[in-house]
């Protein structure tokens, strides 16, 4: 048998069709949705008489309208977030698929929610109508987002049309030095290759200093393979993904954890395995990173200045120079000097318990900078419960930060949580484009510490500072 | 979804790298549960000022532009989110056509659901169509789906790979969600096969 990567395993046991061009029926393992990309597509299966082929295995969480004030329970203000919210509670109820509505202590944001329920396992196929869908190839799983079309056709047969992507080998060698995370990492690779240099691929992430993340911090790597153009990303499962997913809700128990586990110790590049693209970091390269610009591509660690765009060349020129003017920085400004006014800690990208340890462990007896604003949205019920009993929520508070509910919050701004024009903010989460954190809103994405240093100091800080 | 055959039509140009969803179409017009009438809110946030003013600058409100069909784009266009708000904004502003050398992957598999043809060329043929776009409403681009060729108003003809499947689909407006549902017995099967292999799914 010729050798294979991950995602040649993953692909071959899921497909359910191959036509002469190689145009491939996907199965499709997992479907998780959420209010804002699906009701078009339940609309579609009214409107045709169709139902969802397999209810069992899709499963509804409302996350990216949802107030994250304390005062939800009275209900959702706007008019039309509210009639999305219910638009998914009524599909969910008439189409019989799992659901976890509003109130409940495990609602959060769709790709927290999976792996924390056991829905997300090695070796499985995973899609939502969302790009930061690829958050669950960090379980070895091929995950990635997809259009509202899409929705439908998952939704009325369980499957997807699909062709083959490329392999894409990224490797980050040996260590991280101290105050390095997992985002800095993902960023760091976004900066090498691109937001393009992934379109076409499915990135594997492999090598010593991925193996030595946690679940969490593979999690946010996989997040943002999205953000470097690709179709997914993902890392082959090892004994610490086993024991993440063990005894979860919805993991597989006895004899059948025994049988999955069989299976899932097979999911791994063999070693001969062709890649077509190759990207290699050494993990003792990797600095604490921030953006300047409205590119993920536009990171630049903390002790650099502001890129000028004659350091760029073909349309990055013009980009770059709209980035600055947008984001209101002038060339040669060291990033510590930049002023923020507001912190925002959360999404499905930094939204998970040890996220919140790392920007508490910062913020432990010190207090955010007087005039600032700063919100921690945890990524889910059951992360806010955990991190108030571990004594977290009550750091945060103390600090001055706002304790929030779970949702996706500034990180789209598609609820009340937004920017103001030039509001310039330290934000955790995964895209920093014009508007995207409000209109006029200026983002600079980071690490939990980095943005917890930022609270504490003002302005961009150098976590390494601090520690 | 509407056939795609021939197009003849006003080409516009922005030449911009990264042009994403959010810009294509600001979240705050996600909270819609329809299809139609984005096309008022596409490029929102470059088209209108704080009053709500039309900005004069913006191609799509120079009076040339207004009746476009294509847009001709810089590189990783549609970068960022999934959402197919994205590809209904430009349908319902009337934009049948993209031409960029290269697009953000989802964006680009949620235009053929939509009956948009997004085309890839190599970044010289793209210049000089972002050229022959800026001569504004006397420059018809004509794009042939059948033929694959793109003529520019200077008569300069280009042409283009489609994938055929895709291309099969769109010049038939055909419903994948139909075409697939030919296929149940081979997903009945493959489900079969799943429930002994791995009962845990």
């Amino acid at each position: 048998m010729s050798p294979k990567t991950l995602y040649d395993k993953i692909w071959d046991a899921h497909v359910a069709h191959q036509a002469e061009d190689g145009t491939c029926l996907l199965y499709i393992d997992r479907h998780l949705v959420h209010e804002v990309t699906s009701p078009q597509a339940f609309e579609g299966l009214r409107m045709t008489g169709r139902t969802v082929h397999a209810p069992d295995k899709t499963i509804a969480v409302p996350d990216h309208n949802v107030p994250t004030t304390l005062d939800r329970a009275k209900g959702i203000e706007n008019e039309e977030s509210r009639i999305q919210v219910e638009a998914l509670d009524k599909n969910a109820k008439d189409f019989g698929i799992h659901y976890y509505p509003v109130s409940d202590i495990r609602q959060g944001i769709v790709h927290i929610v999976g792996p924390e329920q056991g829905w997300t396992l090695p070796g499985m196929t995973v899609v939502c109508g969302d790009s930061h869908t690829a958050t669950h190839g960090a379980f070895g799983a091929l995950a990635h987002g997809i259009g509202t079309s899409e929705v439908e056709h998952v939704l009325a047969t369980q499957t997807l049309i699909q062709k083959k992507s490329k392999n894409m080998k990224v490797e980050i060698t040996g260590k991280l030095l101290p105050g390095v995370t997992a985002k800095d990492i993902t960023l760091s690779v976004i900066g090498k290759t691109g937001t393009a240099g992934g379109t076409g691929y499915v990135i594997e992430y492999c090598g010593e200093a991925i193996r030595d993340l946690s679940m969490e911090g593979r999690m946010t790597v996989c997040n943002m393979a999205i953000e470097g153009g690709a179709r997914a990303g993902l890392i082959a499962p090892d004994d610490k993904t086993f024991a993440y997913v063990m005894g979860r809700p919805h993991a597989p128990k006895g004899a059948q954890w025994e049988a999955a586990l069989a299976w899932w110790k097979t999911l791994y590049s063999d070693d001969d395995a062709h890649w077509d693209k190759v990207v290699t970091l050494k993990g003792e390269d990797i600095a604490p990173v921030v953006t300047w610009g409205t590119s993920p591509e536009d990171v630049l660690p903390i002790t650099g200045t502001v890129p000028a765009p004659a350091d760029f060349t073909g349309g990055k020129v013009e980009a770059a120079k709209r980035s600055l003017e947008y984001m209101g920085l002038e060339p040669g400004t060291p990033l510590n000097q930049i002023k923020i006014d507001t912190v925002f800690i959360g999404s499905c990208t930094n939204g998970r318990i040890e996220d919140l340890r790392a920007a508490a462990e910062i913020l432990k007896g010190k207090k955010v900078k007087d005039g600032m604003r700063a919100m921690v949205v945890p990524g889910s019920g059951l992360v806010r419960a955990q991190a108030e009993e571990e004594g977290l929520a009550q750091i945060f508070i103390d600090a001055g930060f706002e304790w929030r509910l779970a949702g996706c919050s500034m990180c789209l701004a598609m609820n009340p949580d937004q920017l103001s024009p030039g509001e310039r903010c330290a934000a955790t989460s995964n895209r920093n484009f014009e508007g995207r954190q409000g209109r006029g809103g200026r983002t600079h994405l980071m690490s939990p510490a980095m943005a917890a240093a930022a609270a504490v100091t003002g302005h961009l800080t150098d976590i390494r500072e601090m520690m | 979804m509407d056939k795609f055959n021939k197009l003849s039509g006003i080409a516009a140009p922005l030449p911009l790298i990264n042009i994403d969803t959010d810009m294509i179409i600001p979240k705050q017009f996600l909270k819609t549960i329809k299809r139609s009438g984005l096309g008022v809110n596409l490029f929102d946030e470059m088209r209108y000022d704080d009053d709500r003013n039309e900005i004069p600058d913006f191609v799509l409100n120079k009076p040339q532009y207004r009746n476009a069909e294509i847009l001709v784009a810089g590189d990783n266009f549609g970068c960022g989110s999934s959402r197919e708000h994205a590809p209904w904004a430009l349908l319902d502003f009337g934009i049948r056509c993209v031409i960029a050398p290269s697009y953000a992957d989802i964006f680009f598999n949620n235009c053929f659901k939509n009956g948009i043809l997004p085309i890839v060329l190599p970044q010289e043929q793209v210049d000089i169509l972002m050229k022959d776009a800026e001569k504004g409403a006397n420059a018809r681009i004509e794009v042939d789906l059948d033929a694959q060729t793109i003529t520019s108003s200077d008569g300069e003809v280009f042409t283009f790979d489609v994938d055929p499947f895709k291309k099969h689909c769109l010049m038939n407006g055909l419903d994948d969600i139909g075409l697939t549902l030919e296929k149940k017995s081979s997903i009945t099967s493959y489900e079969a096969k799943l429930a002994s292999e791995r009962p845990w799914v």
